[in-house]
């Protein structure tokens, strides 16, 4: 990811940053600009999220892309935030531990590195909730 | 809009073609499948090229002009050439806007192609193309693969409704039995339930042998007006219906993990164009890039009802011989899935079968047949019905 790309995304990433539409009452993590029910008569506000959920699924990857190559086996899963709303992220764990319904909260973790001396990605991994 | 009928259809072999370059591979379907029409190139009014990836399979975009070049209906005739981009339902959408080109009346005898070249580079970088059809800034960024995320399909699928890790090798045994009968299959060989629970684990709970393979490959069908078709061939194959639909691109955002809603809407779609039921199709070529994808397909066009398929699989109502034969040509599991190529090879199947002419693997008395294709993990759906025209 280049550095804009990743700089334009980065307070949502790093602080579960989504949006409201109030007038629906729908919650949206990742942010959106549109609320996908009401569209223009939407009004979307931004929300942080408190960052507790639970895992809806999950797999664990044993073959990863390019640049991810290094961390596996790794587990990714889909998360659905206490408020109401789903998102893609991993999950530091035990590959053994994971399982669907498991509660979790948002970490701030980095992500990827571009090589030893290139850009650090950091955004939200999940830990399992204890 | 006019009645709209398929006279050719032409196919190179699908598999690790490194002998073949991008164009050729375009150009020899598309040869094939004029010499099947008896068409002339200067009678080609239009054309439409499905590619999911060239730009990073190899580094080439402005893939119409140069399939039109490659052929001479650039430089001499200047027809218009349009490539369609949807992920692994390119060639669907390739399919549909030749249909929706000359049902309008726009032009007459329109070529739809499909192609891609995923050979060329290594597999980390083929991972991470193919990852592009999802939602790059919040699925991809947090390493999410392809596999992973049709893993994420399954393990919900599983948990739900019992489906159990046999019935799900099933429909890889099944495709890999079908792909031995197909002369163009990447796989020709049979398999066993064994090699597939015995496999590669790539992202749990998903095996390799459930994933579809890497494909160079290409495939092109030639339309034209219905009323039209008898000038160049004695088997024209009726366009029923054409359709399409679009879902969230993101998985997590998805009403139901498991159901492809995409897939339930152009499916409805198509039976209501079509105005026939679920039972007089004959068979279906459906989108099977893992093994749970064509478990879902089977349910979301209302073939059975949800958390059934496993069942009609293992029982085999689904294999050549079976209630409903679902990819007889191999699918994309044993047939192989160059991605923007494999909605129009599916047509290409259904034309052959409902000619009759799927020799090894013909589903006996043909007469409708459907295709279903699928972009990213269901943001796009394809699905067509045809018709035997006696
Ligand atoms: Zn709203």
């Amino acid at each position: 990811m280049s550095v804009p790309r990743f700089w334009r995304k980065q307070p949502q990433r790093y602080n579960l940053i989504g949006s409201k539409c109030e007038t629906c009452g729908t919650y949206y993590y990742p942010p959106r600009t549109v609320c996908p029910q009401c569209r223009r008569d939407g009004k979307m506000v931004e929300h942080k999220f408190k960052g507790t959920g639970k895992v809806v699924t999950f797999s664990i990857i044993r073959t990863a892309s390019a640049p991810y190559d290094y961390e596996t086996p790794y587990p990714i899963a889909i998360i659905e935030l206490e408020e109401g709303t789903r998102m893609t992220a991993p999950v530091v764990c035990d590959i053994e531990d994971m399982e669907i319904g498991m509660p979790v909260r948002a970490t701030f973790r980095k992500i990827v590195a571009d090589g030893d001396s290139g850009m650090i990605v950091y955004g939200t991994k999940f830990v399992p909730l204890k | 809009m006019r009645e709209v009928a398929v006279i050719g259809v032409g196919l190179t072999t699908f598999g690790e073609k490194w002998d073949s370059s991008f164009r050729q591979m375009c150009v020899e379907a598309g040869i094939k499948s004029l010499e099947d029409a008896n068409v002339d190139g200067n009678q080609i009014d239009e054309m439409f090229v499905g590619n999911m990836s060239g730009g990073r399979f190899i580094l080439q975009e402005h893939i119409s002009a140069l399939i039109a070049d490659a052929v001479g209906l650039a430089s001499t005739r200047h027809i218009p050439a349009t490539r369609t981009e949807a992920a692994c339902a390119s060639g669907g959408l390739a399919f549909r806007q030749a249909y929706t080109s000359v049902a309008s009346g726009m032009s007459d005898i329109v070529i739809a192609a499909g192609v891609e070249k995923m050979t060329d580079v290594d597999g980390g970088v083929t991972t991470d193309a193919l990852a592009g059809a999802a939602d790059r800034e919040w699925e991809g960024i947090y390493g999410v693969t392809f596999p992973s995320l049709y893993a994420m399909i399954a393990r919900d699928y599983m948990n739900r409704y019992g489906l159990t890790r046999e019935q799900l090798a099933q429909v890889a045994v099944k495709n890999h039995y079908n792909g031995a009968r197909n002369p163009i299959a990447q796989f020709r060989k049979e398999i066993t339930i064994d090699t597939v629970l015995n496999s590669t684990l790539v992202a749990d709970p998903i095996r390799l042998m459930d994933c579809s393979p890497v494909t160079d490959g290409a495939a092109a069908v030639i339309l034209c007006p219905l009323e039209r078709a008898k000038e160049f061939t004695d088997s024209p194959v009726k366009v029923l219906a054409s359709t399409q639909a679009t879902d969230t691109i993101a998985l997590h955002d998805r009403r139901d993990i498991s159901t492809l809603d995409a897939t339930v809407a152009a499916g409805n779609r198509a039976f209501e164009m079509a105005k026939l039921e679920r039972k007089d199709i004959d068979l279906v070529e459906v989108h099977d890039c893992f093994t749970i994808a064509e478990l879902c397909a089977i349910e979301d066009l209302g073939f059975c009802e949800k958390g059934k398929a496993g069942i009609m699989t293992e029982e085999g109502e689904t294999a050549l011989g079976g209630r409903l034969p679902i990819n007889p040509s191999g699918g994309l599991k044993a047939c192989g899935h160059p991605v923007g190529a494999t909605g129009i090879k599916q047509v290409c199947e259904v034309v052959e079968q409902l000619r009759g002419e799927a020799t090894g693997r013909q589903v006996e008395g043909a007469e409708i047949g459907m295709t279903h294709n699928v972009g990213g993990t269901g943001a796009t759906v394809v699905t067509n019905i045809f018709r035997r025209v006696n």
